[in-house]
């Protein structure tokens, strides 16, 4: 069923009876020829991929909840493509381009917003790293303005800017960064998969990965032994759990980071700001409420909730950067869990294993990833060979050396 | 979480820093055969087990003591509080002991 305004009418005056389940709720097959562990963003844009550009047939995404129940229902919602490094820059950008056309090619309402992200700067040195990320961005084919007091006054007044400590000194502004309804995220691609014949198993958690001589032949579930061509996991803050189960061990810890959302209110922040001076990011979502968030709480954590010192941390530099966000009352905060990886940047990679694919350590910053991941993870699982955008990836670069590292923090998960 | 401390008793986690898994304690040896990939597993690879884990805990607004908290992942629940000093001693010690059996 293809969505559209005349579909809408229609059922409009025929008292919406017509409308279906967006996806079936299919039997596991007792063999598919590649098998998706994980039901997320990023497990579905492969199985969207594989099945559209790669034109794979039995496919299956195994789910231990419900879809779309992990890190995709959790984030904050922010896509963008300002980052600094080559192997990061065009895979980012590629996400970027993905996004930009994800609504027509999935026919599906996302409610892609390209409102702009404004990293606020504070000092001199930081408007000096500002300008070489801008150059960098856009050498790699983004977008970067560089603004003055002025021009972060012209576009939101309400920030402190005269702060005694972090006066404001400017800001990196990219324009084609925003925000996206991140559950329709989920349910479009769960939804263009299943068009296209995949296997959306839900309460179908992988217990056992059968390996022999090397190969992997299937996976043990909950619903039942699924033999299996190929495997790729994508399962985000359990990847060690999931790959455990073939005795590997990752350069990846597991953190909880928090997000939080206030009360509705009326139109006030129209992009997406990021404090300079501390970790602090918000935005307001259509509905009203300021969506925000900071740090990680910095210790290994599996219980997708976190403590109250990073609750008022985060509150603190919030109000640092916008006073008036004192007169909003918190309405919801929750916690998420984080593959934190030894470099901060993520991996879509063969393993030693025949058959055995790993897509992970995402970091916090899976969610804008979304698309190029599924499209890169795809492509490795059809062709072998790593997507082009995505050839840095690998799990063996802290051996060779060629590691990511974004800020520069070295193999220490929790400050990346 | 409150952390029992074992010479200043309970304190608040918000004094401490996190390093990791506890077995960063146990450096390579250096000079070993293997000691390229020992270095690569020790520094890069971790367990990260969800359940219980061993980690070290630095009192920095405290008396800087180094910490081996014994935690639970899935609860936060703090099991058990060793000063990391003796449990690397205790360790040095078990693997003397083990030489000079062998």
């Amino acid at each position: 069923m293809r969505y559209s305004a005349f579909r809408l009418i229609k059922e409009a005056l025929t008292g919406h009876k017509g409308w279906r389940p967006q996806w079936r709720d299919p039997e596991p097959q007792p063999h598919y020829d590649y098998v998706i562990i994980g039901g997320g963003g990023h497990g579905l844009a492969t199985a969207y991929y594989l099945a559209k550009e790669f034109e794979a047939a039995r496919i299956a995404v195994l789910e231990k909840g419900w879809i779309g129940g992990g890190n995709v229902g959790r984030n904050t919602t922010i896509i963008r493509s300002n980052y600094l490094l080559d192997g990061n820059a065009p895979f980012y950008e590629f996400s970027l381009k993905l996004w930009e056309n994800l609504e027509q090619d999935l026919n599906y309402n996302a409610m892609v917003s390209q409102r702009g992200i404004l990293n606020l700067v504070h000092t001199d040195a930081q408007r000096d790293a500002a300008r070489r990320r801008g150059n960098a961005m856009i050498l790699h084919g983004s977008d970067a303005e560089l603004l003055d007091p002025a021009g972060v006054r012209a576009l939101y007044p309400f920030l402190n800017f005269d702060d005694a400590r972090f006066p404001i000194k400017g800001g990196l502004l990219h324009r084609r960064g925003g925000t996206v309804r991140h559950d329709a995220v989920a349910w479009g691609y769960a939804r263009g998969a299943d068009m296209r014949g995949v296997d959306i198993l839900q309460n179908c958690e992988v217990t056992g990965l059968r390996i022999e001589d090397g190969k992997v032949l299937g996976v043990d579930t909950t619903r039942g032994y699924i033999s299996a061509g190929k495997v790729g996991v994508s399962v985000a803050g359990n990847s060690s759990r999931v790959m455990g189960l073939a005795g590997m061990r990752l350069p990846i810890e597991s953190h909880v980071l928090q997000a939080f959302v206030s009360e509705g209110l009326k139109p006030f922040i129209p992009g997406v700001i990021t404090f300079g001076a501390g970790h602090f990011y918000c935005s307001q979502s259509d509905k009203g409420g300021l969506v925000f968030g900071g740090d990680i709480d910095m210790y290994n954590s599996y219980a997708q909730r976190g403590n109250l010192p990073v609750v008022e941390d985060v509150v603190e530099s919030g109000m640092a950067l916008i006073p008036a966000l004192g007169r909003a009352r918190l309405l919801r905060s929750w916690g998420g869990i984080m593959d934190m990886s030894m470099d901060g940047s993520p991996f879509i990679d063969k393993t030693h294993i025949d058959g055995l694919y790993f897509n992970g350590g995402w970091c916090y910053g899976g969610f804008k990833a979304t698309p190029a991941a599924g499209y890169c993870f795809a492509h490795l699982l059809h062709t072998d060979r790593p997507h082009d955008t995505a050839a840095a990836y690998r799990l063996d670069r802290f051996m060779s050396g060629h590691m990511i590292d974004e800020k520069g923090q070295g193999a220490q998960p929790n400050l990346h | 979480m409150i952390i029992n401390h074992p010479l200043l008793g309970p304190r608040d986690a918000q004094e401490f820093t996190y390093l990791g898994d506890a077995e960063l304690l146990n450096r390579p040896y250096w000079l070993s055969e293997t000691a390229l990939q020992q270095f690569h597993e020790y520094l890069y690879l971790r367990d990260n087990p969800a359940g219980t884990h061993r980690e070290l805990w630095f009192h920095e607004q405290g008396d800087r003591s180094w910490l081996v908290v014994t935690r639970d992942t899935g609860t936060h629940e703090i099991q058990n509080v060793e000063l990391a000093r003796d449990v690397a001693l205790a360790r040095r010690a078990a693997r003397t002991a083990g030489e000079t059996r062998g």
